[in-house]
């Protein structure tokens, strides 16, 4: 396998111009002839999806959920990043590169996050233009607020809803082109494998999760934009549909699959309540706008919040890093609240939680102003704590929110199998090794509205694509593994559920390859993966049967994903000698216990390859060029 | 402290199928899990004695995906106003409450299984003209086109929506008319939803009836069960834009199709 960026040559600043010259162009008459697969209906693939119509080309989309409204990009809350400078703050393209850039650790490609930071303001005008709510001044001008790891105002939000706006946006541009005929659009269907036919990706097997039909569907080139894979934890901030199934499969089928460590633990989430937890909810990181996070100095101080005196409070993001406070990058604040639980100074139920405090804000700026910004996200947290955080402090906790690891892509957000695209948080390109707040709608959205609709045409124009038939031999042999795969899953009748599988897999995962991680304890989780693997196969069961809708069969075939995918996970972050971003080796700090990089010898993307079952997978290491950034340790003191 | 409900679940293998209540005994619950963890767990147990589990449809659980609805004792997303079925907690039930859940009854709703019903002709009322015809590319800077701040918040209001579907299945005619209005005043109350808002309100009407939603005749359920407290004053506006753009008479009244 070879990996090749494409990355254009020529300035920074006029890579992506320069390349869109150079590309082909596939002829307005000529468009209608290709026919393109999107799987995913989130920001990425329903604004691909639309952006593709429009152009002309015949787009099938998919998505398991019963509508393309609902893919979980509609949960993200705080906003998204643009380069506008509005605010005359200092804002301009190269700050939110080089913002970027440093946020992920100097573990990104320094082209693909300098087109993102271009693009970022084309983004918001076109959502304005489909409509999108976005907050405003009283002048009617948009507002803007403030994030982690920036010391400018770029954020634009509608509210604690930015996602949803967006995706609403954007399944909207989509509702248009289903109306015109020019998608057409599969809702509650999977993708459960890619077909490939003389090397490159023309089509894939997908489910009906109603009736149970497998069909395959045959076309010039599919792109995934199915989002990431967080659910390996089982507890996440992910919706509970969301899976590794798609880009797993394209993995087993040669597409390298870059960083699978990399993965995000957001610092504020509601703290888990009980073992029938089913799921983690976010509080919006815009809230370290405003709250201040702190727990007692004395480890077992028990007071209630009110009682403990200012000076006995360890507001100790503030402490440690005076220069971005309260809003330190992602990575940072989820290891201090760790560090300061592992110290005993946890509050909560099992002491595994922090205060996020808002009393100073609402003496400075009133509880009405506190309500207008945060609203929503107070009731929410009310509603699931039964506690009132005008009143008493909020408790939150880091949890697993985003994966920054994904297929490997080339400028082109092509993957290693040539006609295989791969959008938003399913693929690997723009965050390193952490990602900052606002940042995944910003890419989600570039992704699919600005660079696929560009770069899917050079392919179709210069790949000598013949036409398949529906009854070739790999589409036969595709259909042929799906069904086998299902009618084994269905006939093992073991005596554990899914989910007791789902949730051990979780728990061994977030011990061993969480927030902290150290040879012995990964060497022990791939020890232990093969082994509940194994037993999954022997002992699991899956009432009902394929030819109906069978919720349990949907979360078997998942789940046997996620028992494989960790597996790589563990390779990945055990290989991986260094701390860098959300990939944090206890063996690797500073001595003030901040990740330390050896860009040395981890300067590379880590792209794996599939290399037959019960094979070790292949590293194959594309290794990160910096011309425009001084690569540095990242302070953010 | 653990809970114990009585439940009372429609079950219905599928579509065409005969549905009926099953009874089913909760014990061993927490007041602090949410209803549709209560559901996992019952669904567990379910699974472990070799029984189908209940289908119902979920997936953010935070409010704001719009894929749970369930009619929890007749009420449509429970008791907690302003609330999604699936940011209810079981604290909001006594120990020892019979606790009736049934699917969204609606014509327009077929059943799909269990407590899963088929909601794509909401879809299809928004792709009936639910939206604004921005083609991605050539289009104004965003401060170019100045959104007064009570007309954005008001347009926010409306397009709080998440499409889940309760205003339908607590109406007694099944209209849809708060969701389709919600979407024509979020964006009717833009300027840049101003070119086609005779044709979006239309379109969008015509779409309503064509599948099987009934008309609204004002009783105001539909915002008492919505989750995001839209208010009826969007179905007023519609009704006002309707009549405007019906007066003007320039749009055919047409459908839209293309569910593949």
């Amino acid at each position: 396998m070879e990996l090749r960026a494409r990355t254009p040559a020529g300035p920074l600043a006029e890579k992506w111009d320069r390349h869109r010259f150079e590309m082909k162009l596939v002829n307005p008459a000529n468009k209608r002839r290709y026919k393109v697969l999107v799987v995913g209906s989130g920001l990425a693939g329903a604004s691909a999806a639309a952006s593709l119509a429009e152009l002309g080309y015949q787009v099938s989309c998919f998505c398991f959920q019963d509508s393309p409204r609902r893919a979980h990009s509609i949960a993200a809350q705080g906003g998204i990043n643009a380069a506008k400078n509005y605010q005359n703050d200092g804002d301009s393209i190269w700050r939110l590169f080089y913002d970027t850039i440093k946020g992920g650790d100097f573990r990104a490609r320094e082209a693909n996050v300098y087109r993102l930071a271009q693009i970022s303001v084309d983004i918001i005008d076109q959502c304005v233009a489909q409509g999108v709510p976005f907050a405003r001044e009283y002048s009617g001008y948009l507002a803007n607020r403030s994030f982690g790891g920036a010391q400018v105002s770029r954020t634009f939000y509608a509210r604690g809803q930015t996602g949803q706006q967006l995706l609403l946006g954007a399944y909207q541009a989509l509702c248009k082109e289903i109306a015109r005929g020019t998608v057409l659009m599969y809702p509650r269907t999977e993708m459960l494998d890619l077909i490939l036919i003389d090397g490159r990706c023309r089509g894939m097997v997908t489910r009906n999760l109603v009736t149970g039909e497998v069909a395959a569907h045959v076309a010039d080139a599919v792109v995934l934009a199915t989002g990431g894979y967080g659910n390996v934890f089982y507890l996440s901030t992910n919706a509970r549909g969301s899976n590794v199934t798609a880009t797993f499969r394209a993995w087993k089928r040669g597409a390298a699959f870059g960083n699978p460590c990399f993965t995000q633990i957001h610092p504020t989430c509601i703290p888990v309540s009980g073992d029938y937890q089913s799921k983690l909810t976010l509080m919006s990181e815009s809230l370290r706008n405003d709250g201040r996070v702190w727990v007692p100095k004395r480890a077992g101080d028990t007071r209630p919040p009110h009682e403990i005196p200012e000076a006995e409070r360890d507001y100790y993001l503030e402490r440690k890093y005076p220069s971005f406070g309260n809003l330190s990058p992602r990575d940072i604040a989820s290891r201090a609240a760790k560090e300061a639980c592992d110290d005993g100074r946890g509050v909560g139920p099992g002491g595994r939680g922090v205060y996020l405090d808002f009393a100073d804000a609402i003496t400075r700026l009133g509880r009405q102003t506190i309500e207008e910004r945060y609203g929503n996200l107070f009731e929410m947290y009310q509603r699931i704590t039964d506690e009132d955080p005008y009143r008493v402090p909020m408790r939150i906790y880091p949890a697993v929110h985003y994966t920054m690891g994904g297929l490997w892509v080339d400028y082109d957000l092509m993957s290693t199998i040539p006609g295989l695209h791969v959008l938003g948080e399913a693929n690997f390109s723009d965050h390193g090794a952490n990602r900052l707040g606002a940042s995944a709608l910003m890419q989600g959205l570039a992704d699919g509205y600005f660079i696929i609709p560009v770069t899917i045409g050079d392919y179709l124009a210069t790949a000598k694509l013949d036409k398949v038939s529906a009854d070739h031999p790999e589409v036969r042999g595709a259909l042929e593994g799906v069904a086998r795969k299902t009618k084994r899953l269905l006939s093992i009748g073991g005596s554990r559920t899914v989910d007791s599988f789902h949730r051990e897999l979780g728990a061994l995962m977030w011990d061993k390859c969480g927030m902290a991680r150290t040879a012995h304890g990964l060497g022990e989780a791939l020890r232990r993966i093969p082994e509940i693997r194994a037993e999954f196969w022997e002992n699991v069961t899956v009432p009902g049967s394929d030819a109906e809708l069978n919720q349990a069969l949907e979360k078997a075939n998942r789940v046997a994903d996620f028992l494989e995918f960790a597996e790589l996970m563990c390779r990945d972050a055990l290989h991986r000698e260094e701390s860098c971003g959300g990939h944090f080796r206890e063996e690797h700090q500073t001595p003030d216990g901040e990740a330390k990089r050896d860009d040395e010898r981890f300067a590379y993307v880590a792209a794996w390859e599939y290399a037959g079952e019960g094979a070790e997978p292949v590293l194959h290491r594309e290794p990160l060029v910096f011309e425009n950034v001084q690569l540095a340790q990242r302070s953010y003191k | 402290m653990t809970m114990h409900l009585k439940l009372r679940v429609w079950r219905q293998p599928g579509p065409t199928a005969a549905g009926r209540f099953v009874a089913y005994d909760a014990p061993d619950l927490s007041a602090d899990m949410s209803f549709l963890e209560m559901l996992d767990v019952v669904n567990e147990r379910l699974i472990e004695q070799g029984e189908a589990p209940i289908a119902f449809d979920h997936d953010c659980r935070e409010g704001i995906c719009g894929s749970c609805g369930l009619m929890i004792n007749g009420v449509a997303h429970g008791p907690m106003r302003g609330t999604a079925t699936c940011q209810l907690h079981l604290r909001s039930f006594r120990d020892g409450q019979e606790v009736v859940i049934e699917p969204w009854r609606a014509k327009a709703f077929p059943v799909v299984r269990d407590l899963v019903v088929d909601r794509s002709g909401l879809d299809r009322i928004i792709a009936a003209g639910g939206y604004i015809s921005a083609r991605t590319g050539g289009v104004p800077d965003a401060n170019a086109v100045l959104v007064a701040k009570d007309d954005a918040d008001s347009a926010m209001d409306a397009a709080a929506c998440i499409g889940c579907g309760a205003c339908v299945a607590a109406c007694p005619n099944a209209s849809a008319s708060l969701f389709a209005a919600a979407k024509i005043a979020h964006l009717g109350l833009l300027p840049q939803g101003q070119p086609e808002r005779a044709k979006r309100v239309l379109r969008m009407v015509s779409q309503m009836d064509m599948e099987a939603f009934g008309n609204c005749t004002n009783i105001g359920e539909c915002q008492e069960a919505c989750p995001k407290l839209i208010s009826i004053d969007v179905i007023a506006r519609m009704n006002r834009d309707f009549l405007r753009a019906s007066l003007l008479g320039r749009e055919e009244r047409v459908g839209s199709s293309g569910e593949g």
